[in-house]
């Protein structure tokens, strides 16, 4: 018997020939590839459509906006080059940008900016239509020049159009269809290939208005769903950067010395959402009736101590949906944990304790480990959790329909303040799955929404916040933070609060 | 041999059709339906009813199912909802990649399983055999994940030698295609080689007690002609017609190893279906793996027959 020596003799060559082909895989990156990892495959590669926002990274290197936002979530030029706003709000006059290409070769213009406005508000299935539903008209004024006459004043479309619904595709390869398999934009990069689920190719377009500031010949994004997979291909050198490293992993990042981290407050929140009046089945108990348990129910949590626990201390702690990076951020201390009054307050609700609640949780690791965490510590207020781990379409889905008590969902953030509010509390917002309703709250969103004067919105989402915290109809948990890692050789890397990676001025040294 | 093979076939059709009709209805029992899913963070009800009515979402289910039938007999097998990508396109893009992650997995486990186990059968009862079994215990309860997991941080994380993950087809760079499968094939192949050896062991052990392997031992043959020509091609029966019944546990591990080493394969895109309510794509991957087993058991019939001459009628 003595093929087991030979076996493993078999094996070792080719082993050893293998890592030898590694050599050769590297000579083959010669010309400055970008690898970029991703947490998720994004879905479909056309703006109008799109909803994942893994698509927003891809969307962001191929394909030009209207407008861009800078680091501290300002609006900057992008394909308009500037903007006003007429005196009652209701036209939003542009100047565009001239010797502009699409990657096909056709010149951009004003007639390219009506053409896909009017496509985002009117395709079927066009998830940018709610986004940009103030519009009424755009009216090409000049080759270089539109007006967009609006139904209301929208304070929220300029940052709107800073993402996919300012995304602007050539007139004519989008009129012919098959858009997500080829799309074609104005951007720095243009698409080449995509394999689902494996990667996607993009490759610098050499007619590109402001070439000089984009230093790859070739970008990749590698979608690798499991954080730690993603994490060992950085570590391999497989990726040159990644976005979405687990807070456990970011110690070992530290300790790498080929890698360096970037972090970054994100504009995404975490909340417990209260069935308050969605169906019949789940809303005759305390929580939903009684305000007071309710913050009981928040009082006995310590939003820092799960953010030490869980998070190793790199999360924010919140109590509304603006994150300290929004400029509407309400400066509204986090209250401390409070265990004797949260048990006065349930006793003043007339609740017997232990009071039982079931809560839905999405089942992945690190939502079961805050809700675990959370279920010790309302115990202690005579508060008894009963967790449901849910598969995550299962609980939208019950959400909906109002099968629920408590869910754990939250939201990735908007950079205005009106999408990430507006339809958790407005009485008819598609996303008030609790069916809160306060008129009081409902006035204060539509003129929030209405009003381009900075302060006067700042005021009103106070107010909106304040009151949010007495009723809570959502009680928020914490910020999530945008953990990059990448390797040392790259450099003029730039973490956005919206998370996404521009390309602009990055370079990495072989 | 032929009339076998068609009265299988013709017996399949029914079975394909049940198949596709229990799958239908435990699809549509799955709270969530691919429009929440295709709508986005925002689930505006207008979007919503909009892409409903075009997918024929609020048709009542029978004249669903009957539209999916219609169109699968023409050879349309519909769209993903998630991508726009024609299904088959979509199938026949990720089957190569399991397919070629089977084989090689299949070669390893054939290796390992049955040297594994004609040796711990003709040392039976040895330190050797003990071992043997030992070895295969582990293999068997090692779970996929961590054992691929580990292999990642060894060779691709420490030593550098392999990449972590992902995948280069064949055509494009023979040798790193060889690369990327090294890692998920011996996690595959593991698992199975278990089964193998235990199996092989068996059957050795009982051909070896036989009145026939006795004889010739009596008779003065060399001890590797007893085992290698006499007693290993009778064992070998149970065992080809096993491999072909080891499909189904070759596709549940090669979704675990697509999984942990992010192959683009079918057994990544069952899962990732299923979890985006993508309908289409569940339907058309589970004919194929309807299609697989069907065939796999009629191979194994085949294959038994032919291996066995007592099978044959004469």
């Amino acid at each position: 018997m003595k093929f087991r020596p030979r076996l493993s003799a078999a094996l070792s060559a080719v082993l050893l020939l293998t890592s030898a082909a590694s050599v050769y895989a590297q000579s083959a990156h010669a010309e400055s590839t970008l690898r970029i990892g991703l947490g998720a495959d994004p879905d479909q590669l056309d703006p109008a459509t799109a909803r994942t926002y893994y698509g927003r990274f891809v969307f962001s290197a191929m394909c030009d906006r209207l407008v861009d936002v800078d680091q501290h979530l300002a609006i900057v030029p992008g394909l308009a080059t500037d903007w006003s706003y007429s005196a009652d709000g209701k036209t939003l006059s542009m100047n565009l940008r001239q010797g502009v290409l699409f990657h096909d070769g056709e010149k951009f213009d004003a007639n390219a900016v009506k053409y896909n406005l009017d496509r985002y508000l009117t395709l079927t299935g066009s998830l940018r239509k709610s986004e940009i539903s103030s519009i009424d008209s755009v009216e090409v004024t000049g080759p270089y020049s539109v007006k967009i006459h609006l139904k209301n004043p929208d304070a929220a479309l300029l940052m709107q159009l800073t993402d996919r619904a300012g995304a602007m595709m050539a007139p004519i390869a989008t009129a012919k269809g098959n858009v997500a398999a080829h799309p074609v934009c104005s951007g720095p990069y243009e698409f080449v290939s995509r394999v689902q689920q494996d990667r996607i190719v993009l490759k610098r377009f050499d007619q590109y208005w402001n070439k000089s500031a984009y230093h790859f010949d070739k970008i990749i994004f590698l979608p690798i769903p499991d954080a730690s997979v993603r994490l060992a291909n950085l570590q391999a050198g497989d990726l040159d950067v990644t976005e979405g490293i687990a807070a456990t992993d970011v110690k070992t990042v530290k300790a790498d010395s080929k890698l360096a981290l970037a972090t970054v407050t994100g504009l995404g929140y975490m909340g417990l959402t209260v069935n308050l009046n969605n169906g019949t089945a789940n809303t005759t108990g305390a929580l939903a009736k009684e305000t007071k348990v309710r913050q009981a129910l928040s009082l006995a949590i310590d939003r820092d101590a799960l953010n030490q626990v869980v998070f190793q201390g790199l999360f924010t702690p919140a109590n509304q949906p603006f994150s300290p990076v929004s400029p509407y951020h309400v400066d509204l201390p986090i209250q401390a944990r409070n265990i004797d009054k949260a048990k006065a307050l349930l006793a003043e609700a007339g609740v017997k304790t232990p009071l039982n609640i079931d809560m839905l949780v999405p089942n992945n690791p690190t939502s079961q480990q805050v809700a675990q965490v959370l279920q010790a510590m309302v115990s202690e207020a005579g508060i008894n959790l009963n967790l449901q781990m849910t598969e995550f379409a299962t609980l939208l889905d019950k959400q909906q329909r109002g099968d629920y008590q408590l869910s754990m969902s939250g939201w990735s953030g908007r950079p205005d303040p009106d999408g990430s509010i507006y339809s958790f509390l407005n009485s008819k917002g598609a996303l008030n799955d609790g069916r809160y309703s306060n008129p009081q709250v409902d006035q204060w969103l539509l003129s929030a929404r209405q009003t381009s004067d900075v302060s006067a919105r700042k005021a009103l989402y106070k107010n909106i916040v304040e009151q949010e915290n007495v009723d809570l109809p959502i009680i928020y948990l914490y910020f999530e933070p945008r953990i990059f890692g990448m390797s040392k050789k790259i450099a003029g890397f730039t973490p956005y609060p919206d998370g996404l990676i521009r390309l602009q001025g990055m370079t990495l040294t072989q | 041999m032929l009339e076998l093979i068609c009265k299988r076939l013709i017996s399949a059709v029914p079975t394909l059709f049940l198949v596709t009709l229990m799958v239908f209805s435990l699809q549509k029992l799955l709270p969530g339906d691919p429009i929440t899913a295709m709508a986005g963070e925002e689930r505006d009800p207008a979007v919503i009813a909009q892409l409903r009515a075009e997918y024929h979402l609020d048709d009542p289910i029978p004249s669903q199912y009957f539209h999916w039938v219609g169109n699968a007999l023409h050879g349309d097998f519909g769209i993903s909802l998630r991508t726009q990508e024609p299904v088959l396109q979509l199938i026949a893009s990720k089957l190569p990649v399991t397919l070629e992650l089977s084989l090689w997995a299949m070669l390893i486990a054939l290796i390992i399983g049955i040297g594994m186990g004609i040796t711990a059968a003709v040392n039976k009862g040895t330190w050797i055999d003990n071992g043997a079994n030992f070895v295969a215990l582990s293999g068997i309860s090692v779970p996929h994940f961590w054992l691929g997991v580990l292999l990642i941080m060894f060779f691709s994380v420490k030593l550098q030698w392999l990449p972590a993950s992902g995948y280069v087809p064949f055509s494009e760079d023979p040798l790193q295609n060889l690369r990327t499968m090294i890692l998920p094939a011996a996690v595959l192949g593991t698992g199975l080689s278990a089964t193998l050896m235990r199996h092989t062991r068996a059957a050795m052990i009982a051909v070896m007690k036989t009145d026939y392997i006795r004889t010739a031992r009596a008779k003065g043959l060399l001890r590797k002609k007893v085992i290698f020509k006499h007693a290993l091609r009778n064992a070998l029966v149970p065992i080809i017609t096993l491999t072909t019944l080891l499909f189904g546990e070759l596709l549940g591990g090669a979704v675990l190893c697509e999984q942990v080493f992010t192959l683009p394969g079918f057994g990544k895109m069952i899962v990732d279906s299923v979890f985006n309510r993508d309908y289409a794509v569940v339907q058309g991957v589970v004919m194929v793996v309807a299609v697989g087993f069907l065939v796999m058991n009629l191979l194994a019939d085949v294959l038994y027959v032919l291996v066995n001459p007592r099978m044959r009628r004469g």
